[in-house]
């Protein structure tokens, strides 16, 4: 019979707790949504989507998966040339020329491809566009004057002193000092070797035999060696230079980490409320790590690498000394949860402080320590990219300079 | 049963005295390789700060008695135009509020998306249990990728504003929140899911009802943890790319002299914004974990 009987008010309070919780589940997602709505005003969302330059995103795309070459005639000394990505380290020496191109007597010719021509010569210009009709453009007092079949399109651009057209096959314009072609071509050109390397445009096949057996091209020393140099000092890619940022990189995360854990765990014995028997240092210890870890890191970066200038040392100080300050609180709260069993079993046996820390302690902390330890080292091995870019070492270095 | 431990051959009487040997014997080889690895860590060490020395500008040497220089230099020029620190406290609130507001947008976007990849990454719980693969790569990739590299990225597509912060902060979110979140889940009880199993509610239902729950507490304490990173980590970004407290500071930095005062205004409300996020945060997250 009394299990019928509920106490006076259950119902109501159930269904009391019921409503609340209904209305929690209400409230908490319009809280969230108010305050992302707030955020995208205070953001200025509206006029990002106004500033945002998605040409730049096809660029970066693009230049992910291609590269271009520029053909450019110095219109006052009729200079003509090609260079990979428009930079001096791609130029094509004299008497070098890419296959889909000519240039003799005065007369240069570009296939950008997919019947695509584009001449130059004496008299200005020509861009053949197949299914449009030949662009002609032929200076005139200094200005380039265009020809070509009306109505002109909106791809072709005309500006009192520059003519540029872009089309799907590559972009070409022509203004008072030059004329410039870009061609677009898939792959990544000279990752292997620049062009004034001896062994650019050779097939694997070629390299290989190359490498085993074949004539020595530079007596001094083994063909192997020499193709192996020449990728690293790569002009172009620079792989030895980066590689060396991506080691100096996992350097500093690799230090900064491993003196951080040294560091910190005799400060968190001092932290730590069962092994500090003195009050003070106790407190001082904490707010120590409170303080290192309030300043963080980029103002410790800031400050160090003013000190020490820039290098993989300044970071992975900053880390250290960073990561000692979130170690020493971790460390220092393993150590107040330990088993006080095994430290009363050293402690029977006659142990000083030192052992029973050693023997009673480090075996039951390890663990934590270790896997806090190594998380921290991947974590640290992305703060290192940015804290390289701030004090000037490793990747994000590189990175920072050739965005 | 005991001697199964010591690997004796079975139905054998185990020699004591032999045992002891054995046990000296392991413990030596034990110390043995600790102490190469000791050895071995030490040099790996010591040579890694000797070539980090080499490498950088300047010396540890040389510049270990600069390192006060600067702070000194800075405190004592802050502390003689000390009646401005009021005044400039206020004028860089609203780039502090900046950066609160990426971080916290970033961690609740990034959270949001953990919750979603979490579920469908977690065995037992997984709306398509074929695809759980696919979502743990897709958050490994997430967490993978630094932010300044997304920042960057889409500082050049989107300009500057907070707006590529938000959105490199909240990927990484979404990836390492994901992962832990994951765990979590995979300790939940299933009971209550089969209970809704039994009385027709969709996936979705059942992760609502049966699952957050259970795992709530635990998630929001991780959550908050990834806002005390983030905080942080929206400093760093406004220092390296654009906007929030990190580049008022950086622009006091490039001043340079003379404007010490703003960099040290900066300096204390970047500490006490963290400081005081970090002590919340703490609090609540003890209350969360170990009950009330």
């Amino acid at each position: 019979m009394s299990a019928n009987t509920y106490p006076p008010g259950l119902a109501d309070g159930i269904i009391h707790s019921f409503d609340r919780k209904r209305r929690l589940a209400f409230a908490i997602p319009m809280l969230i949504l108010g305050y992302l709505v707030y955020a995208a005003i205070s953001f200025d969302i509206s006029s990002l989507v106004q500033r945002a330059r998605f040409d730049n995103a096809a660029v970066l795309l693009s230049d992910f998966w291609s590269h271009k070459t520029h053909v450019t005639r110095d219109n006052r000394s009729g200079q003509v040339t090609v260079a990979i990505e428009g930079e001096t380290k791609g130029t094509y020496p004299d008497g070098m020329l890419p296959d889909w191109m000519d240039s003799t007597g005065g007369v240069t010719t570009i296939d950008l491809g997919q019947g695509h021509i584009v001449t130059y010569d004496d008299a200005g210009a020509r861009y053949t566009v197949p299914g449009y009709g030949i662009i002609d453009i032929r200076p005139k007092d200094g200005k380039p004057v265009l020809t070509a079949p009306e109505p002109i399109p909106d791809w072709i651009s005309v500006a009192p002193n520059k003519v540029s057209v872009t089309t799907e096959a590559g972009r070409f314009s022509y203004s008072r000092s030059k004329v410039e072609t870009f061609k677009y071509q898939p792959g990544w050109e000279l990752w292997f070797f620049t062009l004034d390397s001896p062994f650019y445009g050779k097939s694997m096949i070629q390299l290989g035999s190359l490498a085993i057996s074949g004539d020595r091209i530079d007596p001094a020393r083994s063909n192997l060696g020499y193709m192996v140099n020449e990728f690293w000092t790569n002009k172009m890619w620079r792989h030895g230079d980066v590689a060396w940022a991506i080691f100096e990189t996992i350097l500093m995360a690799f230090l900064g980490t491993m003196t951080a854990a040294i560091v910190a765990l005799p400060l968190g014995f001092l932290a730590a409320r069962n092994f500090d028997p003195l009050g003070p240092l106790r407190f001082a210890a904490r707010r120590l790590f409170d303080f290192i870890r309030g300043v963080d890191g980029l103002i410790w970066t800031i400050i160090l690498s003013r000190a020490f200038g820039p290098g993989p040392m300044t970071g992975a100080i900053a880390i250290a000394i960073t990561d000692a300050g979130t170690f020493g609180k971790t460390f220092s709260e393993a150590l107040e949860n330990i088993d006080e069993k095994q430290v009363e079993g050293i402690r029977s046996t006659g142990a000083n402080g030192l052992q029973r820390a050693r023997f009673g302690v480090i075996p039951q902390i390890t663990p934590i320590l270790l896997s806090q330890v190594l998380y921290y080292l991947e974590s640290n091995t992305r703060s290192a990219t940015v804290i390289g870019a701030i004090v000037g070492g490793g990747i994000g270095l590189l990175l920072r300079k050739r965005s | 049963m005991a001697d199964v431990a010591f690997g004796s051959e079975q139905g054998k009487r185990r020699d004591r005295l032999n045992d002891h040997e054995t046990y000296l014997e392991m413990v030596r080889r034990k110390r043995m390789y600790g102490g190469i690895l000791l050895v071995l860590f030490v040099a790996l060490l010591s040579s890694g700060w000797l070539l980090a020395d080499a490498r950088n500008a300047g010396g540890f040497w040389n510049g270990l008695p600069q390192v006060i220089d600067f702070p000194a230099e800075v405190l004592a020029e802050a502390w003689a135009k000390r009646a401005n620190l009021p005044g400039l406290f206020l004028d860089h609130v609203p780039a502090l509020i900046e950066t609160l507001n990426i971080a916290a947008v970033s961690t609740l976007l990034g959270t949001l998306a953990a919750m979603a990849l979490s579920l469908l990454a977690t065995r037992g719980l997984a709306r398509w249990q074929a695809l759980i693969p696919l979502f743990r790569r897709t958050m490994d990739a997430l967490r993978a990728i630094p932010e300044i590299v997304i920042a960057l990225v889409l500082i050049y597509i989107l300009g500057g504003g907070p707006v590529p912060a938000v959105i490199a902060i909240a990927i990484h979110t979404a990836g390492s929140l994901g992962k832990l979140f994951s765990e979590v889940a995979e300790n939940a009880d299933l009971k209550p899911v089969e209970g809704l199993t039994a009385v027709g509610a969709s996936w979705s239902q059942r992760m609502w009802l049966g699952v957050i729950p259970q795992v709530a507490p635990n998630w929001i304490s991780y959550a908050l943890l990834r806002l005390e990173i983030n905080v942080r980590a929206s400093a760093i970004l406004g220092f390296v790319g654009e906007g929030g407290i990190g580049h008022d500071l950086k622009l006091a930095m490039q001043w340079g002299q003379g404007r010490y005062d703003q960099v040290v205004a900066i300096f204390l409300l970047l500490f006490l914004a963290i400081v005081v996020i970090d002590g919340v945060s703490d609090r609540f997250r003890h209350k969360l974990v170990k009950g009330i």
